[in-house]
């Protein structure tokens, strides 16, 4: 009797994080096609750099502000598209930038092609060995508080090799972000769809926007 | 522009201190064998990156 009530609890369990994942990867799936969509529209419309900017700040009150109290409704779901629409309008500029270089558009579809093998390999690697990466969260968020203060610091040294550095060590760390956020989905930590979603675009992200830098400098141009 | 984004930094920076240092209290301590889980797949990422870099 007792065997068969921790047998379904086992069976609930593997169905609830099944669904947290299928859920998870369906809305992610959906945002990036509408980030594409207002990403083009955006280079399409030539909007001003300043765009980069203001839509990062937008979003970022939106995840902040607003996403913690409607991420247990259906009107989270709205929001999460309002953060990766406005990301997706503030990649435009960057886009523009990059595009323009003699082989932009090589350098943008490497960059995208790029962090979608990152993120499937990385993916598949978390979920089919099931490792359990919780214990990296204090690390992860250690070190993204460092490349913050050294971003801030190189916004006034302006040092391109520093740069850079920092651009690798956020393709770095993304990676390790992609498999910690991956664990808490399999492990337990993380069970809601909306904001499993935000962390996972939050990080392709990042990882697209630096390896763009280290694929621009790469290309000498 | 530069002023804007060191604002935006700093913001951000304030904004997930308090996240980071609760996500180092409650992190569990690494068992045997989980950082090396964890290194080869980035030294591969990383290799992956060096290789696209000299693709472009």
């Amino acid at each position: 009797m007792q065997g068969n009530t921790v047998s379904t609890q086992v069976e609930a369990k593997i169905l609830a994080t099944n669904k947290l994942i299928r859920n998870t990867y369906m809305l992610l799936a959906m945002t990036l096609v509408f980030s594409a969509v207002t990403a083009t529209l955006s280079v399409f419309l030539r909007l001003p750099p300043m765009t980069y900017l203001l839509s990062l700040g937008g979003a970022i009150v939106l995840m902040w502000f607003v996403l913690p109290r409607t991420a247990n409704s259906t009107s989270g779901i709205g929001v999460v598209f309002g953060i990766t629409g406005l990301l997706g309008l503030g990649l435009g500029p960057l886009l523009s930038m990059y595009l323009s270089l003699p082989n932009g558009p090589q350098i943008v579809a490497t960059a995208l092609g790029g962090t979608g093998v990152i993120f499937f390999a990385l993916s598949g690697y978390a979920l089919t060995t099931r490792r359990n990466f919780n214990f990296m969260g204090g690390f992860l968020a250690t070190g993204f508080l460092v490349v913050l203060a050294a971003s801030l610091v190189n916004i006034f040294l302006g040092i391109p090799a520093f740069s850079l550095a920092i651009s690798a060590t956020v393709v770095m760390l993304m990676s390790g972000f992609l498999l910690y956020e991956t664990s808490q989905m399999v492990h337990g930590g993380q069970d809601n769809y909306v904001l499993a979603t935000v962390g996972l675009y939050m990080t392709i992200f990042n990882l697209f926007v630096s390896l763009l830098h280290l694929l621009g400098f790469a290309s000498n141009d | 522009m530069k002023i804007g984004s060191a604002i935006l930094i700093g913001g951000m920076i304030l904004l997930l201190f308090p996240n980071a240092k609760r996500m180092m209290k409650e992190s569990p301590e690494a068992e045997k064998g989980d950082w090396e889980g964890f290194l080869v797949p980035i030294a591969l990422v990383a290799a992956f990156v060096l290789l696209l870099m000299n693709l472009i």
